[in-house]
């Protein structure tokens, strides 16, 4: 086999031709090793992820709302979070449009609800007063702990009309789950989709429903 | 003339010889500690060097036995530490050295890396060494936190909740991220098994690891000493350096004394203060994990909470008063540095880019940028300290004020870290963030103003 021009051949004893070929040859490998490599990290990237099992406890819950009284609050579990379900007083009503001015997103268009609670009650038109609410701060996922009471309160201030107050960073929100100004959450706490058959309120599910 | 002690091994041990042809065991002996030269002034600050090793080696050990007994599952994990208190012989001791034992790394680490600032042990040749050990410390932290969720208490829960969350704010990918991390929509047994695959198999791992590179390297440049000068400058006539005494056995006798004085403390804790009063230990980790109610003063353990002050105070008022700041220094450039027109566009393009991100970015962002761009500070550490001297004896004033500026920041933001906060302590520790930022951002310029005093050419050094 002397098809290897002489004259190419270098100080190497490798021809140009032979250069060529094994550079060619140690690229594919190396490209299609680091491929391989590549491929393989995915099933055990892939096994971090939720498990079947995991995805499946995602389903709704129900709550008969019937004993819960005017100003009294329960937490519901839903998917692993707090549900907060208020049944708000009038004068816990009433409060919510007097605090507009000091609220970040009061209209709660950067925020996270179905479109039937995109008002400033961020409640059901069927239900004005009753929150339904993931009790999860936006900021950092904790949960803010219910100043139910009106009046001056060390975290939510002297002129308080209500509220939630995170304990982790002091993040404040409205009665509405409607965040203060000037705290490290920007937006209002999430309202899950929700339905109503009598007085049994089902989370997590409103077959589409837009009023 | 004295035999040589290479040859008077060698002849003296057949066996070391056997060993010697196939594997250096003499070789490294002698280079990495028989004829390890370190400064002979080393002081009360060099005890923590080997003390991070003696509590690393402690933490796997203890670790190991605490494993023996634990139960990574959300169903069992919490009742399982209690029975390791309970009912293991001498297992409350192994947990309370492990518990323990883990403050007091973070007290070793931050002591060494104060070691490090003041006596310029980042600065040129050991940037690398500086530079592993930052990484060290991340990976230490991260350690520390997965460890924290195992005991699967109501604290662990909200404290991991807390800092998983962290990831959400990274555009687009963010809460994809942390369902991949956590494995789940909510943190759950599926977070707290793979947290002590972390735990237990993976960082003590990349520790180890770390550690062994911190110390190829700094084996490479030396270690520094007090005085911050070369004991290379002057050696004796087989190049040995005249201010150096061997790392055995000088240096390990002398960090033996040091590991009695430690253990007198950390048994004293472990044994009659365990909890620490709730620092060591929190009060709301003796109640398990509970997905539906928040602790009602959440906080970190400690050794987190000047960065956890940093990122609870980064709200629009302390991002308002940042662009007033960056506005500031872009005026100043213009009117008084003195670098060059490029610099000073190129500076004023980067303030510009600063300024609109704190405009437009959301303090929860900026939160969790603040946060990582603190330890990120230490990393820069080696490059932006431009004074002439290394040690803290011969430094000039304006250094030693703003180092205690900061100290006084990095203390007041741990304390505030571990309280509820209310509108004064969030402006105190707004003011002390911008404290801590100010120090590493104005650190070209402080430490290359003043007068500093000469450097001897030998280590200072009195014999007892």
């Amino acid at each position: 086999m002397a098809d290897n021009n002489v004259s190419d051949v270098n100080a190497d004893g490798m021809s140009v031709e032979d250069r060529k070929r094994r550079r060619f040859l140690t690229g594919m490998t190396a490209g299609f090793g680091a491929i391989g490599a590549g491929v393989a990290v995915v099933p055990f990237v892939m096994s971090m992820a939720p498990s079947e099992s995991a995805k499946n406890a995602g389903a709704p819950v129900q709550f008969d709302f019937s004993k819960l009284q005017e100003g009294q609050m329960v937490k519901v579990e839903w998917r692993g979070k707090p549900v907060v379900l208020l049944s708000r007083t009038q004068e816990m009503m009433d409060g919510l449009t007097k605090i507009r001015g000091e609220l970040a997103d009061p209209d709660s268009s950067a925020s996270s609800q179905p479109i039937y609670a995109i008002n400033e009650q961020r409640a059901d038109e069927h239900s004005k007063q009753l929150l339904v609410m993931e009790g999860v701060c936006t900021h950092l996922g904790c949960s803010p702990v219910e100043k139910l009471a009106i009046g001056p309160d060390p975290q939510m201030g002297d002129d308080s009309q209500g509220g939630f107050f995170c304990p982790c960073h002091g993040s404040k929100f409205d009665l509405a789950g409607r965040v203060y100004k000037d705290v490290p959450a920007t937006t209002n706490m999430a309202v899950p989709p929700y339905m109503f058959d009598g007085t049994v309120i089902t989370i997590g599910e409103d077959n589409g429903r837009i009023t | 003339m004295a035999i040589h002690r290479h040859d008077n091994h060698k002849s003296a041990n057949a066996v070391m010889e056997w060993v010697d042809k196939r594997f250096p065991a003499t070789k490294v002996w002698n280079e990495h500690i028989a004829e390890y030269m370190a400064a002979k002034n080393f002081n009360f600050w060099y005890f923590f060097g080997s003390l991070a090793i003696l509590m690393l080696v402690l933490q796997l050990a203890t670790g190991i036995f605490l494993t023996m007994h634990y139960k990574p599952d959300a169903q069992l994990a919490f009742a399982s530490v209690e029975y390791i208190m309970r009912d293991v012989p001498f297992g409350w001791l192994v947990r309370y050295l492990h518990s323990t034992g883990a403050s007091m790394f973070f007290v070793i680490i931050y002591l060494h890396m104060f070691r490090g600032v003041i006596y310029g042990s980042h600065r040129e040749p050991r940037e690398l060494v500086w530079l592993i050990g930052c990484v060290i410390f991340v990976a230490l932290m991260a350690e520390a936190f997965m460890g924290y969720l195992l005991p699967w208490g109501n604290m662990s829960y909200w404290g991991a909740q807390v800092i998983l969350s962290l990831f959400d704010v990274i555009p687009y990918v963010g809460p994809a991220l942390t369902e991949w991390i956590r494995g789940d929509f909510v943190i759950s047994d599926a977070t707290l098994n793979r947290f002590f695959a972390f735990h237990v198999i993976l960082l003590p791992l990349i520790l180890v690891a770390l550690v062994f590179l911190h110390l190829v390297a700094l084996h490479q440049v030396g270690s520094n000493n007090p005085d911050g000068i070369d004991i290379y400058d002057h050696v004796d006539e087989d190049g040995k350096p005249l201010d150096g005494i061997a790392f055995f056995p000088y240096i390990v006798i002398k960090d033996l004394i040091g590991v009695a004085g430690f253990l007198i403390i950390y048994l004293g804790i472990v044994f009659f203060w365990p909890d620490g009063g709730g620092v060591l230990l929190e009060k709301d980790n003796f109640a398990p994990a509970n997905s539906l109610q928040t602790p009602p003063d959440i906080v970190p353990l400690w050794y987190f909470t000047p960065f956890y002050s940093i990122l609870r105070a980064s709200t629009t008022s302390l991002l308002f008063a940042l662009e007033i700041i960056t506005g500031l220094i872009v005026i100043w450039l213009w009117i008084r540095a003195k670098v060059s027109i490029k610099a000073k566009i190129g500076f004023t393009l980067l303030a510009i880019g600063v300024f609109v991100g704190l405009q437009f970015g959301s303090g929860k962002a900026w939160g969790v940028i603040l946060m990582a761009a603190a330890i990120v500070c230490f990393f820069l550490l080696p490059w932006l300290d431009r004074s002439p001297v290394y040690s803290i004896r011969y430094r000039s004033l304006p250094f030693k004020i703003a180092l205690v500026l900061f100290l006084v920041a990095f203390v007041t933001l741990g304390y505030l870290g571990m309280n509820a906060p209310t509108p004064g302590k969030t402006l105190l520790a707004q003011i002390c963030t911008v404290a801590y930022f100010a120090f590493f951002a104005l650190m070209p310029w402080f430490t290359s103003i003043g007068k500093t005093k000469p450097e001897p050419s030998r280590v200072v050094y009195e014999a007892h």
